[in-house]
């Protein structure tokens, strides 16, 4: 008998066996058993059309999205080991993490991972688009994608103002002074005025939408810890739900789009 | 030549060519959907984009660091837009031959296995990905300006570049439009796209012959009035949030004149010589007849008798009429009562109110750089002008 290779051996340990239930993937049997068995792979379907795993029709957009997601989730929560949400410390913090801590570059994984998931979003909008994939029967899977849209970019938006710079702090100024101006419901806005019984105003710079985004009447302390958990928390917690949601109705809308 | 970039960037001017451009696109999309088309058109690019570099103003702009996204997603969206239109060509010259689009070859519509096919391509992305952000990271330091300072505001105080578009509405709009409402509407629009769009075709192929409309509306849309707009935002805007040419130094002194009317004076003032009315809505009532006025247009577009002028001028042979794409854009128009017929009215309406309201950015850019006009309705005293 010849001698087994070192990967043959391996694959007949105990530990092995007990972690990976089935033989190499290289029959069918396997093959199906590799995809369905694993919690992460079966996401996947065990087969599927051609044209839907050709790089010219996805653009493998969609997974580079999710890929971004989870990349930025890692970097984010090592970037919370040493970040503190308050005026005193946030800046330094963010010196700290380029001066001090070993492998300095997770801030810059994690700020340009967040611009390119937005770009990534939006081209993979533009290929469902042109593919015509939000028609029957994945309708309701595109609009799932545009609020996916709308909170990718709610994420950046709210990461923007942590560090606590110059940038950060005018740029959700000028963001958030659109929020001042939604009719009826902002301060500034068409309709507020009506707003009002006999001398009590029910809509101020006190209680309008943008005092509820900035916990405040401008920029401060308050708006930095509401954006903290919304940035941290809140938002990917939806992110992560609605992503499953998406991913789940790929699979029962008939997989990736093609002819009829 | 610098002067003349420089002048022709001016949105007055680079709106109206981006527009065109972006028509003799669509117009010639089997051109430019060649290999051949790409290579020049791509040369041409990194030649002119290394020319530009040169330029120290320039380049202060497009190295900062936050800038940097938008020089990827200009490359990444160019190279795609190109890919789209060479994959609908292919598959809209098969269609005209009577042929099946290419993703509906029998040999694509076979079913492989998930693994090694899919799982490997995600490996290799996810490879590449990582390559990628820490190629970038290490290349790049994020930027960190100055401590906040809530009494010292920068000039321009710009938003995240992916919101830039809507600050630049902001020159045309007020913020409630700008910020909130014309947001929101491309948020409906878009949740509402599959509702409207009741063609069956082009479901899983690249195509444009099949779906035009559906198809260069969204284009038009995304890449003019979205990416354009974020464009100008970000490399054409300067302090004050004046216009500078890219090859222009951001001297904090340029001083722009900017007289900008309202139509109610120039109803009363310069039309009827008089002042203005004390009165709010009578002041103001030019504004709001034209406002309602463009708002009835879904509703008359659907009234026979003007349906029978619109048939007679979209069967014109009149080549002025053809090569301008007026006639086409009458024949569609006399469409409506089959689109109606088929899809009902609530769709009609919704789709017509969407475009519509999309279509008030372009118009109010016109109307600003034709009469200086500020505002249509001016009602500050309601912080409801528009
Ligand atoms: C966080 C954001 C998002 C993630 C992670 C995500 C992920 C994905 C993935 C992995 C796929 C599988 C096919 C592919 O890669 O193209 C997919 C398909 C799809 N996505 Fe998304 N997506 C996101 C946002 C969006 C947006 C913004 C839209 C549209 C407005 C959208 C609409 C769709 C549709 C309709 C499909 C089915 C496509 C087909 O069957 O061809 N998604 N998405």
């Amino acid at each position: 008998m010849a001698e087994k290779g070192l990967a043959e051996k391996v694959r007949e340990t105990q530990v092995w066996k007990s972690i990976f239930r089935h033989g190499p993937p290289n029959n069918a049997r396997n093959r199906a058993a590799v995809v369905a068995g694993n919690v992460f792979l079966h996401l996947h379907p065990i087969k599927l059309k051609k044209s839907g795993v050709q790089l010219g029709y996805t653009w493998c957009m969609g997974g580079l999205t999710f890929f971004i997601f989870l990349a930025l989730t890692v970097t984010g929560v090592l970037l919370m080991f040493y970040y503190r949400p308050t005026a005193e410390y946030a800046f330094n913090d963010i010196i700290a993490l380029k001066e001090h801590v070993p492998l300095g570059i997770m801030r810059e994984i994690h700020r340009w991972g967040a611009h390119a998931m937005v770009i990534t979003v939006w081209l993979h909008m533009f290929r469902v688009f042109m593919t015509g994939s939000y028609k029957p029967p994945r309708e309701f899977n595109w609009g799932v994608g545009v609020i996916l849209l709308v909170l990718t970019l709610l994420l950046s938006f709210t990461g923007y103002l942590l560090p606590w710079d110059q940038l950060a702090i005018w740029a959700i100024t000028v963001g958030s002074n659109m929020a001042k101006a939604t009719p009826v419901m902002g301060h500034g806005g068409p309709g507020a005025m009506l707003m009002q019984i006999g001398d009590f105003v029910m809509v101020s710079d006190k209680n309008d939408v943008r005092f509820q985004l900035l916990a405040g009447r401008f920029v401060g302390e308050p708006a930095l810890l509401r954006f903290y958990i919304l940035h941290c928390v809140f938002i990917p917690l939806v992110v992560g739900v609605l992503i499953a949601i998406h991913f789940w109705r790929v699979r029962k809308d008939g997989g990736i789009s093609a002819p009829l | 030549m610098k002067e003349l970039i420089n002048y022709l960037a001016d949105p007055i001017r680079s709106f109206p060519i981006t527009c065109v451009l972006y028509f003799l696109m669509m117009k010639y999309y089997k051109v430019v959907g060649t290999k051949k088309f790409a290579w020049i058109a791509g040369t041409l690019f990194f030649i002119t984009a290394g020319m530009f570099a040169m330029d120290p103003n320039f380049w202060l702009i497009i190295t900062w660091p936050d800038n940097i996204p938008i020089s990827i997603l200009i490359l990444s969206v160019g190279f795609l837009t190109w890919f789209t239109l060479y994959k609908c060509a292919e598959n809209d010259k098969r269609i005209e031959a009577g042929e099946c689009p290419i993703e509906a070859l029998p040999e694509n519509r076979e079913k492989v296995w998930a693994w090694p096919n899919l799982v490997y391509t995600e490996l290799f992305a996810i490879i590449a990905g990582t390559a990628f952000l820490i190629a970038w990271g290490i290349l790049f330091d994020a930027p960190l300006e100055e401590p906040a300072n809530p009494t010292w505001a920068p000039n321009p105080a710009k938003a995240p570049w992916y919101f830039l578009g809507l600050q630049e509405m902001l020159v045309y709009f007020d913020p409630w439009m700008a910020g909130v409402v014309l947001p929101g509407l491309i948020l409906v629009g878009l949740i509402a796209i599959p509702y409207i769009d009741t063609n069956p075709k082009g479901n899983g192929y690249y195509t444009f012959t099949e779906r035009k409309m559906a198809v260069s509306m969204f284009m038009f849309g995304w890449l003019v009035l979205w990416l354009y707009l974020i464009i100008v935002g970000t490399f054409l805007r300067g302090p004050n949030w004046t216009f500078y040419g890219p090859f222009e130094f951001w001297d904090f002194h340029k001083v722009v004149a900017e007289y900008n009317v309202n139509l109610s004076e120039f109803f009363w003032v310069f039309g009827l010589k008089q002042a203005l009315p004390g009165n709010l809505i009578i002041r103001e009532l030019p504004g709001i007849i034209l406002t309602i006025l463009y708002m009835g247009i879904p509703v008359a577009l659907t009234f026979n008798s003007l349906n029978a002028i619109f048939q007679s001028i979209g069967e014109s042979k009149n080549k002025f009429l053809n090569i301008t794409m007026i006639a086409p854009a009458f024949k569609c128009l006399a469409g409506i009562p089959a689109f109606i017929e088929k899809t009902g009215y609530i769709r009609y309406y919704i789709y017509v109110y969407l475009a519509v309201i999309m279509a008030m950015l372009p118009v109010k850019m016109v109307l600003r750089w034709l009469f200086s006009l500020k505002y249509i309705i001016a009602l500050p005293e309601w912080e409801l002008n528009l």
